[in-house]
């Protein structure tokens, strides 16, 4: 990979003179011709997705921005003029609102992928914590990006989200009064977060630079987890075009179907009906929730009865990640190996589904319709409070105990020596001749 | 013991599949105590992924709007020339161009707009032109807020995208007031109606298990049978002038719908192609290659 | 998009195989093309702009001698009520040798209506706003470059190539003039 040699030789002229001045070409050769491991699965798709997400997003939102105004007074139909008067505006906006949605479907299941075959473990950890920043920065940018059409949701969110940094003792009501350049949230609020909103999309990108640096530094990891010794490097390995140029390409489309279906025929299923109706400072919707894919980290929040608490918490929940890499005491990589982890990872994926929920419910409203329940300190056991606490419960101890503990007690599975070999043998056994069945295993 | 492998990536999909569809539908809230009812359905020709409007309904959706609502609602999102637009009301293949469109200069012209004379600087009333915005029944929000003891009644552009369920719950509001069950102490100036949302708990002196669903709302029943004369024979009755306005709003709201839903089918279309090309190519370059 | 040297060899008819890979290839060339059109189109004139493409003006607030500026499509439209003297001096250069563009007086006004001058306020050099009243021939000079234009707004000195450019109007009646 690093000592990926070039096979690259350039032809014509004009090639050979730009190729001792500037290499670009020989560069994208190179890239083209990566040795990737050819047991990547589907779960392995979701990195070009993601680039497809990130550059849909900044060139619709570049197109935006020629025709958005950021005033309080006339953001409003500055949006409702992009879905009206501006030549196939209403496609471009809805592309760009949906593709906030589609991005963190992405994201979410990369980051988990990322998870289940342990790539954030060595040599990848730069690549899981640079990961991590653009995460953030994600959040960062969808929040900001949220509060743009000022309706009553983008008003209120931003609200509610500022002053959680108001809530750290001392400093946070200066820094709160300098983040919204006024005792309120308005104009000079506005004007800024549209601003960072369109700088983060190009710190994300030079993230991503990053992020596929360290990668080709370190190597794929791939569903085995092993590393792929050099010398094993012609049997295990494919050129990165045509087989998985083709193998990402075809998801991307089944991707793009999911997406299309959104943006032609649920655009609005995604987002809240509060955010049609202009901001109001003065009156507060009856039920204030964040996008679908805050919910779990909102959840999370409200489960601290204290207000800086839950901020901590909420900022942890994220922080935690950044430091998964030495949390997992394992040496095996993939949680195909890991019987027992596999369990917790799977409770896992239903703990952070179930934060989601939480999230957009009632903190005080039953979880059983109709069944008393138990009052316990501030809430009744039968509330979405106390079903918070438990999955908030479950999430940090899965990264803080259960992780480093099974890495430390389990046995696990044989692990094959090559990737290879569960390809050509035992399960999967299929003679090196024969065609063998590309989707044969997931 | 690899044989259970296997097992693990369909179970991701699934669950990731549940996740999303669960996440999906969270952020529609659960209501506090009371709630409104479910709005009936309008039975609208525009649901659905082939739906369009039906230009009748949106000419006398028109008329309900302009004889009724506009007297305290704006739609300042909404210009005479848009009448024209296609798949608007008044839409006309001849005139690509609303502008100039007869029939949309005739409907600007019978209203009267403010201006500001172009040589005085004295405020004016002059026709409207199809370039002009809906006429706004209050000069501003402090004066429509003043006149409607204290709630200012709101802009109907997008009002059928700020409500969950939008063109159902317009014509379920707008047609089913009733008479407040016996035992609900109703505010000065406010009107029950079992599709507002809210909550009577504090206003119920009934059985505290069956409070009433349903809210208060400021604006008294606006439509009679018979109050706008229809003359392509739909009939003049309240259930028909709610369902009519609905449908007008869903198309002020979404003026763009049907294109989208058009385009939509196309694109899907190619996709398919797309994807199954690009699966035939990809399988291709990987037969015969074990992985 | 899919080169076919990579391809492993022993693979049945080159034709069939080939033709599939261009075929995704021009899928994914045509699907560019459909994502790369919205993008740019949304950057021709809006709806409301468009909406805004005629005004109509009431001629009575010209005094005889002067011209009034009104906006028509962002741009300053002149509309100049002028005098039997500079009538009579711009029909006489009708023919005149310094025309760049030459134009006869009739051929810029409304029959019946020639007394009225209708014509776009930008110099046809690069733009600039003309100054009424100014420069050689009693018509218009612009400031930028030194272009003089005559009362029928013909160019005859200076950078600029063409006579000041006359919109599509109409008179809705004696009194009103509607341009676009």
């Amino acid at each position: 990979m690093s000592e990926h040699e070039s096979t690259y030789v350039p032809k014509t002229g004009v090639e050979k003179w730009l190729d001792t001045r500037l290499p670009i070409i020989r560069f994208g050769a190179d890239y083209m011709s990566l040795p990737t491991p050819r047991n990547l699965n589907y779960w392995w798709t979701f990195g070009g997705i993601l680039a497809l997400c990130l550059m849909t997003q900044i060139v619709t939102g570049i197109v935006l921005a020629m025709h958005y105004t950021p005033h309080v007074d006339l953001a409003f139909a500055s949006v409702e003029r992009i879905m009206r008067d501006v030549n196939g505006g209403w496609l471009i906006r809805y592309v760009h609102a949906n593709g906030a949605s589609m991005f963190f479907v992405a994201v979410y299941l990369h980051m988990l992928r990322g998870l289940y075959y342990g790539s954030y473990k060595a040599p990848r950890e730069m690549i899981w914590i640079i990961g991590c920043v653009i995460f953030f920065l994600m959040i960062a940018t969808a929040f900001l990006g949220y509060v743009l059409p000022w309706g009553q949701m983008s008003f209120w969110g931003a609200e509610v989200i500022t002053n959680l940094i108001g809530a750290i003792p001392g400093i946070g009501e200066p820094i709160l009064i300098w983040l919204r350049g006024g005792p309120a949230i308005d104009n000079a609020t506005l004007n800024r977060f549209f601003s960072l909103h369109y700088l983060l999309p190009f710190a994300i990108l030079g993230c991503v630079v990053l992020h596929l640096w360290a990668l080709h530094s370190a190597g794929q990891n791939n569903p085995v987890g092993i590393l792929i010794p050099k010398d094993r490097t012609k049997k295990d390995m494919l050129p990165f075009h045509p087989y998985f140029t083709l193998k990402d390409g075809f998801a991307i489309i089944l991707f793009l179907l999911l997406f299309a279906i959104f943006v032609f025929y649920q655009p609005n299923a995604l987002g809240h009906a509060d955010n049609y109706i202009p901001a109001n400072p003065l009156q507060t919707p009856a039920h204030i929730v964040p996008e679908w894919y805050m919910l779990p980290f909102y959840a999370i929040l409200r489960a601290i009865p204290d207000k800086f608490g839950g901020v901590v918490a909420m900022f942890s929940a994220i922080g935690v990640l950044f430091v998964l890499p030495w949390l997992d005491t394992s040496k095996v990589r993939s949680m195909r190996y890991r019987p027992t982890m596999r369990t917790f990872f799977f409770i896992f994926l239903v703990v952070g589904v179930g934060l989601g929920w939480c999230g957009g419910q009632l903190p005080d409203a039953p979880v059983v319709p109709g069944f008393g329940g138990v009052v316990l300190f501030d809430g009744n056991l039968n509330s979405y409070l106390w079903l918070t606490r438990l999955f908030t419960a479950y999430y940090f101890l899965f990264f803080l105990v259960i992780l480093p503990f099974v890495g430390l007690k389990e046995t696990p599975l044989p692990i094959p020596a090559t990737i290879s070999e569960p390809v050509l043998t035992g399960a999967h056994a299929m003679p090196a001749a024969a065609p063998a069945s590309p989707e044969k295993k997931g | 013991m690899i044989g259970t492998i296997k097992v693990s990536m369909p179970r991701i999909i699934a669950s990731a599949a549940v996740a999303v569809g669960l996440l999906a539908a969270a952020p529609a809230p659960a209501l506090a105590a009371g709630g409104a009812a479910h709005p009936r359905s309008g039975g609208f020709s525009f649901e659905g992924p082939f739906g369009v409007y039906d230009q009748g309904q949106l000419q006398r959706g028109y008329k309900v709007y302009q004889e009724v609502c506009s007297a305290c609602h704006g739609m300042n999102l909404m210009h005479y020339r848009n009448l024209g637009d296609r798949h608007g009301p008044f839409w006309n293949p001849k005139y690509p161009n609303p502008n100039d469109n007869p029939v949309v200069k005739a409907l600007a012209k019978e209203v009267q707009v403010p201006d500001i004379d172009s040589e005085t600087g004295e405020p004016i009333q002059r026709d409207a032109t199809p370039a002009d915005k809906f006429r706004s029944p209050y000069p501003n929000a402090t004066a429509a807020a003043a006149g409607n003891g204290g709630a200012a009644p709101p802009d109907l552009s997008v009002m059928a995208k700020a409500r969950h369920d939008g063109a159902n719950y317009i014509y379920s509001l707008l047609s089913g007031y009733r008479a407040a069950p016996a035992g609900l102490t109703i505010r000065e100036g406010q009107h029950y109606n079992p599709y507002m949302a809210g909550d009577l708990t504090p206003f119920w002196t009934g059985d505290k298990h069956h409070v009433p669903e349903g809210g208060f709302i400021a604006m008294p029943p606006p439509l009679r049978n018979g109050q706008v004369t229809y003359d392509d024979g739909s009939p003049q009755t309240v259930d028909q002038y709610a369902k009519d306005v609905a449908a007008f709003i869903a198309w002020t709201s979404e003026p763009k719908m049907v294109e989208r839903k058009q385009a939509g089918f196309g694109v899907i279309i190619f996709l398919l192609i797309f994807a199954g090309l690009t699966y035939a190519s990809y399988r291709r370059v990987w037969k015969g290659v074990a992985h | 998009m899919a080169e076919t040297g990579v391809i492993p060899e022993g693979e049945g008819d080159p034709n069939r195989r080939d033709f599939i890979h261009i075929a995704a290839g021009a899928a994914a060339v045509g699907a560019g093309a459909m994502i790369a059109w919205p993008l740019i189109n949304q950057m021709n004139p809006a709806a409301d702009t468009l909406a805004l493409a005629s005004i109509e003006f009431d001629l009575t607030k010209v005094q005889e001698g002067q011209q009034v500026v009104i906006k028509w499509q962002g741009k300053p439209v002149f509309v100049r009520y002028r005098t039997p003297a500079e009538l009579q001096r711009v029909i006489a250069d009708d023919h005149a040798s310094d025309l760049k563009q030459p134009q006869t007086d009739a051929e810029r006004t409304k029959p019946g209506h020639e007394k009225y001058l209708v014509v776009v306020g930008s110099c046809t050099h690069l733009g600039c706003v003309p100054t009424f009243g100014a420069g050689d021939y009693g018509g218009w000079f612009c400031p930028c470059h030194g272009s003089h234009y005559d009362a029928s707004g013909r160019i005859r000195k200076g950078p600029a190539p063409l006579n000041l450019v006359v919109p599509d109007y109409e008179f809705a009646s004696d009194t009103r003039v509607k341009i676009g």
